[in-house]
Protein backbone atom coordinates (compact mmCIF):
# COMPACT_ATOMS: atom_id res chain seq x y z
CA UNK A 1 0.00 0.00 0.00
CA UNK A 2 1.22 3.52 -0.75
CA UNK A 3 1.63 6.00 2.07
CA UNK A 4 2.51 9.64 1.50
CA UNK A 5 5.94 9.99 3.12
CA UNK A 6 6.07 11.63 6.55
CA UNK A 7 2.29 11.51 6.97
CA UNK A 8 0.80 10.30 10.23
CA UNK A 9 -0.08 6.97 8.67
CA UNK A 10 3.37 6.54 7.24
CA UNK A 11 4.87 7.04 10.69
CA UNK A 12 2.41 4.67 12.34
CA UNK A 13 3.08 2.05 9.72
CA UNK A 14 6.87 2.38 10.04
CA UNK A 15 6.64 2.20 13.83
CA UNK A 16 4.41 -0.85 13.79
CA UNK A 17 6.55 -2.60 11.20
CA UNK A 18 9.75 -1.79 13.05
CA UNK A 19 8.49 -2.92 16.46
CA UNK A 20 6.95 -6.14 15.16
CA UNK A 21 10.09 -6.97 13.19
CA UNK A 22 12.36 -6.39 16.14
CA UNK A 23 10.08 -8.29 18.51
CA UNK A 24 10.13 -11.25 16.13
CA UNK A 25 13.91 -11.05 15.84
CA UNK A 26 14.34 -10.85 19.63
CA UNK A 27 12.01 -13.81 20.19
CA UNK A 28 13.83 -15.89 17.62
CA UNK A 29 17.22 -15.11 19.11
CA UNK A 30 16.26 -16.35 22.60
CA UNK A 31 17.04 -19.90 21.49
CA UNK A 32 20.42 -18.86 20.11
CA UNK A 33 21.12 -16.91 23.29
CA UNK A 34 20.18 -19.85 25.51
CA UNK A 35 22.36 -22.29 23.57
CA UNK A 36 25.22 -19.77 23.47
CA UNK A 37 25.11 -19.10 27.22
CA UNK A 38 24.96 -22.77 28.15
CA UNK A 39 27.75 -23.61 25.69
CA UNK A 40 29.93 -20.77 26.94
CA UNK A 41 29.47 -21.86 30.54
CA UNK A 42 30.31 -25.46 29.70
CA UNK A 43 33.42 -24.64 27.65
CA UNK A 44 35.86 -25.11 30.57
CA UNK A 45 34.47 -28.60 31.12
CA UNK A 46 34.64 -29.52 27.44
CA UNK A 47 38.20 -28.15 27.22
CA UNK A 48 39.66 -29.44 30.48
CA UNK A 49 37.75 -32.65 30.98
CA UNK A 50 36.62 -33.53 27.49
CA UNK A 51 33.53 -35.35 26.36
CA UNK A 52 35.25 -38.72 26.41
CA UNK A 53 36.16 -38.53 30.09
CA UNK A 54 32.63 -37.43 30.96
CA UNK A 55 31.37 -40.67 29.44
CA UNK A 56 34.13 -43.00 30.58
CA UNK A 57 35.06 -41.78 34.09
CA UNK A 58 34.20 -44.44 36.64
CA UNK A 59 32.18 -42.27 38.97
CA UNK A 60 30.77 -38.82 39.66
CA UNK A 61 32.93 -37.14 42.31
CA UNK A 62 33.49 -33.62 41.01
CA UNK A 63 35.47 -32.63 44.11
CA UNK A 64 38.07 -35.37 43.45
CA UNK A 65 38.29 -34.76 39.72
CA UNK A 66 36.03 -37.53 38.53
CA UNK A 67 33.27 -36.53 36.14
CA UNK A 68 31.53 -39.67 34.89
CA UNK A 69 28.09 -38.81 33.58
CA UNK A 70 27.43 -42.33 32.31
CA UNK A 71 25.30 -43.48 35.28
CA UNK A 72 23.14 -40.36 34.97
CA UNK A 73 22.82 -40.77 31.20
CA UNK A 74 21.76 -44.38 31.69
CA UNK A 75 19.39 -43.27 34.47
CA UNK A 76 17.73 -40.75 32.16
CA UNK A 77 17.42 -43.30 29.36
CA UNK A 78 16.01 -46.03 31.63
CA UNK A 79 13.49 -43.79 33.38
CA UNK A 80 12.36 -42.37 30.03
CA UNK A 81 12.07 -45.74 28.27
CA UNK A 82 10.17 -47.33 31.15
CA UNK A 83 7.83 -44.34 31.38
CA UNK A 84 7.09 -44.52 27.66
CA UNK A 85 6.54 -48.27 27.80
CA UNK A 86 3.95 -47.71 30.53
CA UNK A 87 2.34 -44.56 29.14
CA UNK A 88 2.25 -45.07 25.36
CA UNK A 89 -0.04 -48.13 25.21
CA UNK A 90 -2.41 -46.65 27.79
CA UNK A 91 -2.47 -43.33 25.96
CA UNK A 92 -3.00 -44.78 22.47
CA UNK A 93 -5.74 -47.14 23.60
CA UNK A 94 -7.34 -44.27 25.53
CA UNK A 95 -7.35 -42.21 22.36
CA UNK A 96 -8.95 -45.07 20.42
CA UNK A 97 -11.50 -45.42 23.19
CA UNK A 98 -12.34 -41.74 23.07
CA UNK A 99 -12.62 -41.60 19.27
CA UNK A 100 -14.43 -44.86 18.51
CA UNK A 101 -15.95 -46.43 21.62
CA UNK A 102 -16.95 -43.89 24.21
CA UNK A 103 -20.50 -42.56 24.23
CA UNK A 104 -20.45 -38.85 23.40
CA UNK A 105 -20.88 -37.58 26.95
CA UNK A 106 -18.35 -39.99 28.44
CA UNK A 107 -15.82 -39.10 25.73
CA UNK A 108 -16.22 -35.42 26.54
CA UNK A 109 -15.72 -36.02 30.24
CA UNK A 110 -12.69 -38.18 29.55
CA UNK A 111 -11.16 -35.49 27.35
CA UNK A 112 -11.66 -32.95 30.12
CA UNK A 113 -10.00 -35.33 32.56
CA UNK A 114 -6.97 -35.75 30.30
CA UNK A 115 -6.68 -31.98 29.87
CA UNK A 116 -6.80 -31.48 33.63
CA UNK A 117 -4.12 -34.14 34.03
CA UNK A 118 -1.99 -32.25 31.50
CA UNK A 119 -2.33 -29.07 33.56
CA UNK A 120 -1.12 -30.51 36.86
CA UNK A 121 2.27 -29.00 37.80
CA UNK A 122 5.17 -31.44 37.91
CA UNK A 123 5.92 -30.63 41.52
CA UNK A 124 2.45 -31.91 42.45
CA UNK A 125 3.14 -35.22 40.72
CA UNK A 126 6.42 -35.32 42.61
CA UNK A 127 4.81 -34.65 45.98
CA UNK A 128 2.15 -37.27 45.38
CA UNK A 129 4.73 -39.79 44.21
CA UNK A 130 6.89 -39.11 47.23
CA UNK A 131 4.12 -39.40 49.80
CA UNK A 132 1.92 -42.08 48.21
CA UNK A 133 3.76 -44.16 45.60
CA UNK A 134 7.16 -44.35 47.28
CA UNK A 135 5.82 -45.78 50.57
CA UNK A 136 3.77 -48.30 48.58
CA UNK A 137 6.79 -49.42 46.55
CA UNK A 138 8.99 -49.59 49.63
CA UNK A 139 6.57 -52.13 51.05
CA UNK A 140 7.38 -54.42 48.12
CA UNK A 141 11.07 -53.64 48.18
CA UNK A 142 12.84 -50.83 50.06
CA UNK A 143 13.88 -48.06 49.72
CA UNK A 144 10.91 -47.17 47.51
CA UNK A 145 12.42 -44.09 45.91
CA UNK A 146 13.48 -45.85 42.76
CA UNK A 147 13.62 -46.20 39.00
CA UNK A 148 10.12 -47.67 39.14
CA UNK A 149 8.66 -44.80 41.16
CA UNK A 150 10.20 -42.24 38.80
CA UNK A 151 8.91 -44.06 35.73
CA UNK A 152 5.39 -44.40 37.11
CA UNK A 153 5.15 -40.72 38.02
CA UNK A 154 6.66 -39.72 34.70
CA UNK A 155 4.30 -42.03 32.81
CA UNK A 156 1.33 -40.29 34.38
CA UNK A 157 2.80 -36.92 33.42
CA UNK A 158 3.47 -37.64 29.73
CA UNK A 159 0.32 -39.68 29.17
CA UNK A 160 -1.85 -36.62 28.39
CA UNK A 161 0.64 -35.35 25.78
CA UNK A 162 0.59 -38.66 23.91
CA UNK A 163 -3.16 -39.13 24.36
CA UNK A 164 -4.12 -35.71 23.02
CA UNK A 165 -1.80 -35.93 19.99
CA UNK A 166 -2.89 -39.52 19.23
CA UNK A 167 -6.56 -38.55 19.40
CA UNK A 168 -5.90 -35.69 16.97
CA UNK A 169 -4.04 -38.06 14.64
CA UNK A 170 -6.96 -40.52 14.77
CA UNK A 171 -9.49 -37.74 14.15
CA UNK A 172 -7.44 -36.56 11.17
CA UNK A 173 -8.03 -39.84 9.34
CA UNK A 174 -11.13 -39.24 7.20
CA UNK A 175 -14.14 -40.81 8.86
CA UNK A 176 -15.31 -42.42 5.62
CA UNK A 177 -12.30 -44.74 5.75
CA UNK A 178 -13.75 -46.17 8.92
CA UNK A 179 -17.27 -46.25 7.51
CA UNK A 180 -16.10 -47.96 4.31
CA UNK A 181 -14.27 -50.59 6.33
CA UNK A 182 -17.38 -51.23 8.39
CA UNK A 183 -19.51 -51.41 5.25
CA UNK A 184 -17.15 -54.08 3.89
CA UNK A 185 -18.02 -56.18 6.90
CA UNK A 186 -15.01 -55.54 9.13
CA UNK A 187 -15.67 -55.48 12.85
CA UNK A 188 -15.16 -52.28 14.78
CA UNK A 189 -11.87 -53.60 16.16
CA UNK A 190 -10.59 -54.57 12.71
CA UNK A 191 -11.67 -51.25 11.22
CA UNK A 192 -9.93 -49.29 13.96
CA UNK A 193 -6.69 -51.24 14.21
CA UNK A 194 -6.23 -52.38 10.60
CA UNK A 195 -7.66 -49.44 8.61
CA UNK A 196 -7.61 -46.26 10.67
CA UNK A 197 -4.52 -46.96 12.78
CA UNK A 198 -2.04 -47.37 9.88
CA UNK A 199 -2.96 -43.88 8.66
CA UNK A 200 -2.68 -42.39 12.12
CA UNK A 201 0.49 -44.15 13.21
CA UNK A 202 2.93 -41.46 12.07
CA UNK A 203 1.04 -38.79 14.00
CA UNK A 204 0.99 -41.03 17.05
CA UNK A 205 4.74 -41.61 16.72
CA UNK A 206 5.34 -37.87 16.54
CA UNK A 207 3.29 -37.45 19.72
CA UNK A 208 5.19 -40.23 21.45
CA UNK A 209 8.52 -38.66 20.56
CA UNK A 210 7.38 -35.36 22.01
CA UNK A 211 6.45 -37.37 25.10
CA UNK A 212 9.95 -38.83 25.14
CA UNK A 213 11.49 -35.37 24.92
CA UNK A 214 9.33 -34.14 27.76
CA UNK A 215 10.15 -37.20 29.86
CA UNK A 216 13.90 -36.90 29.30
CA UNK A 217 13.82 -33.24 30.31
CA UNK A 218 11.51 -33.53 33.29
CA UNK A 219 13.31 -32.61 36.46
CA UNK A 220 11.42 -31.92 39.64
CA UNK A 221 8.97 -34.81 39.77
CA UNK A 222 11.73 -37.28 38.91
CA UNK A 223 14.16 -35.78 41.39
CA UNK A 224 11.60 -36.07 44.16
CA UNK A 225 10.94 -39.79 43.73
CA UNK A 226 14.00 -41.35 42.04
CA UNK A 227 16.25 -41.61 45.09
CA UNK A 228 19.10 -39.79 43.32
CA UNK A 229 21.89 -42.27 44.05
CA UNK A 230 24.58 -42.10 41.35
CA UNK A 231 24.82 -45.71 40.24
CA UNK A 232 24.02 -48.15 37.47
CA UNK A 233 20.70 -49.57 38.69
CA UNK A 234 20.51 -53.36 38.99
CA UNK A 235 16.73 -53.55 39.22
CA UNK A 236 13.67 -51.35 38.85
CA UNK A 237 13.63 -50.99 42.63
CA UNK A 238 17.09 -49.42 42.73
CA UNK A 239 17.41 -45.66 43.17
CA UNK A 240 18.78 -43.76 40.17
CA UNK A 241 19.81 -40.23 39.36
CA UNK A 242 18.93 -38.61 36.04
CA UNK A 243 20.92 -35.93 34.22
CA UNK A 244 18.30 -33.29 34.95
CA UNK A 245 18.06 -34.21 38.63
CA UNK A 246 21.86 -34.07 38.83
CA UNK A 247 21.80 -30.48 37.58
CA UNK A 248 18.99 -29.49 39.90
CA UNK A 249 20.64 -31.06 42.94
CA UNK A 250 24.10 -29.60 42.51
CA UNK A 251 24.03 -26.37 40.52
CA UNK A 252 23.19 -24.30 43.59
CA UNK A 253 26.59 -24.89 45.20
CA UNK A 254 28.77 -26.02 42.29
CA UNK A 255 31.77 -23.88 41.29
CA UNK A 256 34.42 -23.89 38.55
CA UNK A 257 34.81 -27.19 36.70
CA UNK A 258 31.98 -28.78 38.63
CA UNK A 259 29.60 -26.02 37.54
CA UNK A 260 30.92 -26.20 33.99
CA UNK A 261 30.35 -29.95 33.85
CA UNK A 262 26.76 -29.42 34.99
CA UNK A 263 26.25 -26.93 32.18
CA UNK A 264 27.82 -29.48 29.84
CA UNK A 265 25.18 -31.99 30.87
CA UNK A 266 22.61 -29.25 30.21
CA UNK A 267 24.09 -28.93 26.75
CA UNK A 268 23.76 -32.68 26.27
CA UNK A 269 20.10 -32.38 27.24
CA UNK A 270 19.55 -29.57 24.73
CA UNK A 271 21.13 -31.66 21.98
CA UNK A 272 19.03 -34.69 22.96
CA UNK A 273 15.75 -32.75 22.92
CA UNK A 274 16.53 -30.94 19.67
CA UNK A 275 17.33 -34.32 18.12
CA UNK A 276 13.99 -35.70 19.35
CA UNK A 277 12.27 -32.59 18.04
CA UNK A 278 13.82 -33.04 14.58
CA UNK A 279 12.72 -36.70 14.53
CA UNK A 280 9.16 -35.71 15.42
CA UNK A 281 9.17 -33.04 12.70
CA UNK A 282 10.54 -35.48 10.11
CA UNK A 283 7.86 -38.04 10.96
CA UNK A 284 5.12 -35.44 10.93
CA UNK A 285 6.26 -34.31 7.46
CA UNK A 286 6.42 -37.86 6.14
CA UNK A 287 2.79 -38.10 7.17
CA UNK A 288 1.91 -35.27 4.83
CA UNK A 289 3.50 -36.97 1.82
CA UNK A 290 1.78 -40.20 2.80
CA UNK A 291 -1.56 -38.46 2.64
CA UNK A 292 -1.22 -36.87 -0.75
CA UNK A 293 -3.12 -39.70 -2.35
CA UNK A 294 -6.01 -39.73 0.05
CA UNK A 295 -9.51 -38.87 -1.00
CA UNK B 1 -20.55 -43.60 16.65
CA UNK B 2 -23.29 -42.74 14.26
CA UNK B 3 -23.35 -46.17 12.60
CA UNK B 4 -25.17 -48.81 14.54
CA UNK B 5 -23.87 -52.10 13.20
CA UNK B 6 -24.08 -55.48 14.79
CA UNK B 7 -21.16 -55.69 17.19
CA UNK B 8 -21.84 -59.15 18.53
CA UNK B 9 -18.79 -61.40 18.36
CA UNK B 10 -18.92 -63.76 15.42
CA UNK B 11 -17.31 -67.14 14.76
CA UNK B 12 -13.73 -68.03 15.66
CA UNK B 13 -12.40 -64.56 16.39
CA UNK B 14 -15.10 -63.85 18.97
CA UNK B 15 -12.97 -64.33 22.06
CA UNK B 16 -10.14 -62.26 20.63
CA UNK B 17 -12.55 -59.45 19.88
CA UNK B 18 -13.99 -59.57 23.37
CA UNK B 19 -10.47 -59.34 24.76
CA UNK B 20 -9.69 -56.29 22.59
CA UNK B 21 -12.97 -54.71 23.65
CA UNK B 22 -12.19 -55.34 27.33
CA UNK B 23 -8.70 -53.86 26.98
CA UNK B 24 -10.10 -50.82 25.19
CA UNK B 25 -12.29 -50.05 28.18
CA UNK B 26 -9.65 -51.09 30.71
CA UNK B 27 -6.97 -48.57 29.62
CA UNK B 28 -9.06 -45.42 30.12
CA UNK B 29 -10.38 -46.92 33.35
CA UNK B 30 -6.80 -47.25 34.65
CA UNK B 31 -5.99 -43.68 33.62
CA UNK B 32 -9.15 -42.32 35.22
CA UNK B 33 -8.50 -44.31 38.40
CA UNK B 34 -4.94 -42.96 38.67
CA UNK B 35 -6.21 -39.44 38.11
CA UNK B 36 -8.92 -39.73 40.74
CA UNK B 37 -6.46 -41.31 43.16
CA UNK B 38 -4.09 -38.37 42.75
CA UNK B 39 -6.77 -35.68 42.94
CA UNK B 40 -8.46 -37.42 45.85
CA UNK B 41 -5.22 -37.57 47.80
CA UNK B 42 -4.44 -33.92 47.13
CA UNK B 43 -7.88 -32.73 48.18
CA UNK B 44 -8.19 -34.99 51.23
CA UNK B 45 -4.72 -34.20 52.56
CA UNK B 46 -4.81 -30.53 51.68
CA UNK B 47 -8.30 -29.46 52.66
CA UNK B 48 -7.60 -29.58 56.41
CA UNK B 49 -4.70 -27.15 56.12
CA UNK B 50 -6.34 -24.41 54.10
CA UNK B 51 -8.16 -21.65 55.93
CA UNK B 52 -8.03 -17.87 55.89
CA UNK B 53 -5.05 -17.83 58.26
CA UNK B 54 -3.09 -20.05 55.90
CA UNK B 55 -3.52 -17.48 53.12
CA UNK B 56 -2.67 -14.37 55.15
CA UNK B 57 -0.06 -15.67 57.61
CA UNK B 58 3.71 -15.85 57.08
CA UNK B 59 5.45 -19.26 57.11
CA UNK B 60 6.73 -20.30 60.52
CA UNK B 61 9.10 -23.08 61.54
CA UNK B 62 10.46 -23.49 57.97
CA UNK B 63 6.94 -23.70 56.60
CA UNK B 64 5.67 -26.49 58.85
CA UNK B 65 3.34 -24.02 60.50
CA UNK B 66 1.94 -20.63 59.60
CA UNK B 67 0.79 -19.67 56.12
CA UNK B 68 1.93 -18.72 52.67
CA UNK B 69 1.20 -14.99 52.31
CA UNK B 70 4.73 -13.95 51.16
CA UNK B 71 4.83 -16.94 48.84
CA UNK B 72 1.60 -15.91 47.13
CA UNK B 73 2.93 -12.37 46.78
CA UNK B 74 6.22 -13.61 45.29
CA UNK B 75 4.36 -15.89 42.90
CA UNK B 76 2.27 -12.99 41.61
CA UNK B 77 5.32 -10.74 41.29
CA UNK B 78 7.27 -13.33 39.30
CA UNK B 79 4.29 -13.82 37.00
CA UNK B 80 3.85 -10.07 36.70
CA UNK B 81 7.45 -9.61 35.56
CA UNK B 82 7.10 -12.54 33.16
CA UNK B 83 3.87 -11.19 31.67
CA UNK B 84 5.12 -7.60 31.47
CA UNK B 85 8.10 -8.72 29.40
CA UNK B 86 6.66 -11.60 27.42
CA UNK B 87 3.25 -10.22 26.41
CA UNK B 88 4.34 -7.09 24.47
CA UNK B 89 7.16 -9.05 22.86
CA UNK B 90 4.86 -11.90 21.88
CA UNK B 91 2.12 -9.60 20.65
CA UNK B 92 4.43 -7.79 18.24
CA UNK B 93 6.17 -10.99 17.18
CA UNK B 94 2.77 -12.57 16.52
CA UNK B 95 1.74 -9.48 14.54
CA UNK B 96 4.87 -9.87 12.46
CA UNK B 97 4.21 -13.55 11.77
CA UNK B 98 0.52 -13.09 11.04
CA UNK B 99 0.35 -9.72 9.27
CA UNK B 100 3.77 -8.61 8.05
CA UNK B 101 5.25 -11.77 6.55
CA UNK B 102 4.12 -14.72 4.51
CA UNK B 103 4.55 -18.18 6.02
CA UNK B 104 6.86 -19.23 3.19
CA UNK B 105 9.38 -16.41 3.61
CA UNK B 106 12.71 -17.74 5.00
CA UNK B 107 12.72 -15.17 7.80
CA UNK B 108 9.38 -16.26 9.18
CA UNK B 109 10.26 -19.95 8.74
CA UNK B 110 13.45 -19.45 10.72
CA UNK B 111 11.54 -17.64 13.48
CA UNK B 112 8.94 -20.39 13.64
CA UNK B 113 11.57 -23.14 13.72
CA UNK B 114 13.50 -21.34 16.43
CA UNK B 115 10.37 -20.92 18.55
CA UNK B 116 9.37 -24.56 18.12
CA UNK B 117 12.83 -25.65 19.22
CA UNK B 118 12.64 -23.27 22.17
CA UNK B 119 9.38 -24.89 23.21
CA UNK B 120 11.15 -28.26 23.31
CA UNK B 121 14.00 -27.13 25.57
CA UNK B 122 13.63 -28.68 29.06
CA UNK B 123 12.79 -26.25 31.84
CA UNK B 124 15.85 -27.11 33.92
CA UNK B 125 17.98 -25.87 31.01
CA UNK B 126 16.09 -22.56 31.17
CA UNK B 127 16.89 -22.62 34.88
CA UNK B 128 20.66 -22.83 34.44
CA UNK B 129 20.54 -20.45 31.46
CA UNK B 130 18.70 -17.86 33.56
CA UNK B 131 21.05 -18.46 36.43
CA UNK B 132 24.14 -17.90 34.27
CA UNK B 133 22.75 -14.93 32.34
CA UNK B 134 20.44 -12.98 34.66
CA UNK B 135 21.72 -13.92 38.11
CA UNK B 136 25.46 -14.03 37.46
CA UNK B 137 26.40 -12.26 34.22
CA UNK B 138 23.90 -9.40 34.54
CA UNK B 139 24.30 -9.23 38.29
CA UNK B 140 20.66 -9.49 39.29
CA UNK B 141 21.38 -12.30 41.74
CA UNK B 142 18.66 -14.62 42.97
CA UNK B 143 15.72 -12.30 42.47
CA UNK B 144 12.13 -12.07 41.38
CA UNK B 145 13.37 -10.14 38.36
CA UNK B 146 15.71 -12.95 37.25
CA UNK B 147 12.96 -15.51 37.77
CA UNK B 148 10.39 -13.51 35.84
CA UNK B 149 12.76 -12.89 32.94
CA UNK B 150 13.70 -16.58 32.76
CA UNK B 151 10.03 -17.51 32.74
CA UNK B 152 9.38 -14.94 30.02
CA UNK B 153 11.93 -16.69 27.77
CA UNK B 154 10.24 -19.96 28.52
CA UNK B 155 6.63 -18.98 27.79
CA UNK B 156 7.46 -17.03 24.61
CA UNK B 157 6.77 -19.90 22.18
CA UNK B 158 3.33 -20.78 23.56
CA UNK B 159 2.35 -17.11 23.83
CA UNK B 160 3.41 -16.28 20.29
CA UNK B 161 1.73 -19.37 18.84
CA UNK B 162 -1.66 -18.70 20.45
CA UNK B 163 -1.53 -14.96 19.72
CA UNK B 164 -0.62 -15.59 16.08
CA UNK B 165 -3.55 -17.99 15.77
CA UNK B 166 -5.83 -15.43 17.39
CA UNK B 167 -4.81 -12.76 14.90
CA UNK B 168 -5.09 -15.13 11.95
CA UNK B 169 -8.57 -16.16 13.07
CA UNK B 170 -9.92 -12.72 12.16
CA UNK B 171 -11.63 -13.38 8.81
CA UNK B 172 -10.02 -11.95 5.69
CA UNK B 173 -13.29 -10.10 4.93
CA UNK B 174 -12.69 -7.76 7.86
CA UNK B 175 -9.28 -6.79 6.52
CA UNK B 176 -10.58 -6.26 3.01
CA UNK B 177 -13.65 -4.40 4.21
CA UNK B 178 -11.60 -2.08 6.38
CA UNK B 179 -9.12 -1.48 3.57
CA UNK B 180 -11.99 -0.75 1.17
CA UNK B 181 -13.21 1.92 3.58
CA UNK B 182 -9.84 3.63 3.19
CA UNK B 183 -8.10 2.55 6.38
CA UNK B 184 -4.35 2.15 6.12
CA UNK B 185 -2.76 -1.13 7.13
CA UNK B 186 -1.68 0.16 10.53
CA UNK B 187 -5.20 1.48 11.15
CA UNK B 188 -6.67 -1.86 10.10
CA UNK B 189 -4.42 -3.62 12.59
CA UNK B 190 -4.97 -1.22 15.48
CA UNK B 191 -8.69 -0.56 15.01
CA UNK B 192 -10.03 -3.77 13.51
CA UNK B 193 -7.80 -6.77 13.91
CA UNK B 194 -6.46 -6.29 17.43
CA UNK B 195 -9.85 -5.46 19.03
CA UNK B 196 -11.41 -8.48 17.32
CA UNK B 197 -8.68 -10.83 18.47
CA UNK B 198 -8.69 -9.73 22.12
CA UNK B 199 -10.37 -12.92 23.42
CA UNK B 200 -7.79 -15.06 21.62
CA UNK B 201 -4.95 -12.88 22.86
CA UNK B 202 -6.26 -13.25 26.40
CA UNK B 203 -6.31 -17.03 25.96
CA UNK B 204 -2.62 -16.85 25.07
CA UNK B 205 -1.93 -14.70 28.09
CA UNK B 206 -3.74 -17.11 30.41
CA UNK B 207 -1.95 -20.14 28.92
CA UNK B 208 1.34 -18.41 29.61
CA UNK B 209 0.33 -17.59 33.17
CA UNK B 210 -0.72 -21.20 33.68
CA UNK B 211 2.65 -22.45 32.49
CA UNK B 212 4.39 -19.94 34.72
CA UNK B 213 2.36 -20.97 37.78
CA UNK B 214 3.22 -24.62 37.28
CA UNK B 215 6.92 -24.04 36.74
CA UNK B 216 9.50 -25.09 39.29
CA UNK B 217 12.75 -26.14 37.66
CA UNK B 218 13.32 -22.85 35.84
CA UNK B 219 12.76 -20.83 39.01
CA UNK B 220 14.69 -22.67 41.72
CA UNK B 221 18.02 -21.22 40.55
CA UNK B 222 16.74 -17.85 39.40
CA UNK B 223 14.13 -16.53 41.82
CA UNK B 224 15.47 -18.53 44.72
CA UNK B 225 14.24 -19.95 48.00
CA UNK B 226 13.80 -17.04 50.39
CA UNK B 227 10.35 -17.15 52.00
CA UNK B 228 10.23 -13.63 53.43
CA UNK B 229 7.90 -11.00 52.07
CA UNK B 230 9.75 -9.44 49.10
CA UNK B 231 10.28 -5.69 49.37
CA UNK B 232 11.48 -5.15 45.81
CA UNK B 233 11.84 -6.98 42.52
CA UNK B 234 15.52 -7.51 43.30
CA UNK B 235 14.68 -9.58 46.38
CA UNK B 236 14.65 -13.33 46.15
CA UNK B 237 11.12 -14.68 46.25
CA UNK B 238 9.83 -18.20 46.67
CA UNK B 239 6.94 -19.18 44.41
CA UNK B 240 4.19 -21.62 45.35
CA UNK B 241 5.65 -24.52 43.39
CA UNK B 242 9.10 -24.01 44.91
CA UNK B 243 7.48 -23.84 48.35
CA UNK B 244 5.86 -27.22 47.69
CA UNK B 245 9.18 -28.64 46.49
CA UNK B 246 11.03 -27.33 49.52
CA UNK B 247 8.45 -28.52 52.04
CA UNK B 248 8.38 -32.03 50.64
CA UNK B 249 12.12 -32.46 49.96
CA UNK B 250 13.91 -30.49 52.66
CA UNK B 251 11.48 -30.10 55.56
CA UNK B 252 10.59 -33.19 57.57
CA UNK B 253 6.95 -32.96 58.58
CA UNK B 254 6.16 -30.35 55.95
CA UNK B 255 3.81 -32.63 54.00
CA UNK B 256 0.62 -31.23 55.48
CA UNK B 257 1.36 -27.66 54.46
CA UNK B 258 2.80 -28.88 51.16
CA UNK B 259 -0.56 -30.44 50.31
CA UNK B 260 -2.37 -27.33 51.48
CA UNK B 261 -0.18 -25.25 49.15
CA UNK B 262 -0.89 -27.69 46.33
CA UNK B 263 -4.58 -27.08 46.89
CA UNK B 264 -4.10 -23.30 46.65
CA UNK B 265 -2.01 -23.75 43.49
CA UNK B 266 -4.63 -26.12 42.08
CA UNK B 267 -7.41 -23.60 42.65
CA UNK B 268 -5.38 -20.89 40.89
CA UNK B 269 -4.75 -23.19 37.91
CA UNK B 270 -8.41 -24.21 37.79
CA UNK B 271 -9.46 -20.55 37.75
CA UNK B 272 -7.11 -19.91 34.84
CA UNK B 273 -8.29 -22.99 32.93
CA UNK B 274 -11.91 -21.99 33.44
CA UNK B 275 -11.06 -18.50 32.22
CA UNK B 276 -9.62 -19.98 29.04
CA UNK B 277 -12.63 -22.22 28.51
CA UNK B 278 -15.04 -19.32 29.08
CA UNK B 279 -13.14 -17.03 26.69
CA UNK B 280 -13.11 -19.68 23.98
CA UNK B 281 -16.80 -20.37 24.49
CA UNK B 282 -17.92 -16.74 24.40
CA UNK B 283 -15.67 -15.64 21.57
CA UNK B 284 -17.00 -18.48 19.43
CA UNK B 285 -20.58 -17.62 20.23
CA UNK B 286 -20.33 -13.89 19.79
CA UNK B 287 -18.58 -13.47 16.50
CA UNK B 288 -17.99 -16.86 15.00
CA UNK B 289 -14.26 -16.31 15.47
CA UNK B 290 -12.17 -19.12 16.82
CA UNK B 291 -8.67 -19.07 18.11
Amino acid sequence: MYYPPRSKDWLAHKLLLFSSRSAAAVSASVLVLAIAVVTLESLPAIRDIGLWRMLSDESWHPSSDSFGLAPMLLGTVLVTVLAIVIAAPLAVVSAVFRQFYAPRALGGIYRRLIELLAGIPSVVFGLWGLTVLVPLISRIEPPGASLLAASLVLALMILPTIELISATALADVPHHHYLAARALGLSREQAVWKVVMPSAVSGICAGTILGVARAAGETMAVMMVAGNVVQFPDSVFAPVRTLSANIALEVAYAVDLHRASLFASGLIMIIMTLFAFCCAEAIAHSRKSYRVGRA
Amino acid sequence: MSVALDDRPTNASGHGRLLVLALTWLAPAIVAAAFLWLIGDVVLRGIGGVDWNFIVDVPRNAGRAGGIAPIIVSTFLVILVCVAVAVPLSLFAALFLAEFSRASVPMSRIIRLSLNCLAAVPSIVFGIFGNALFCVALGMGYSILSGGLTLACMVLPILIRTMENAIRAVPEDYRLGAAALGLSKSQVIIRVILPLSIPGLLVGLLLGVGRALAETAALVFTSGYVDRMPSSLLDSGRTLSIHILDLSMNVAGGDKNAYASVLVLGVLILVINSGIAALLFFSKRRSGLTS
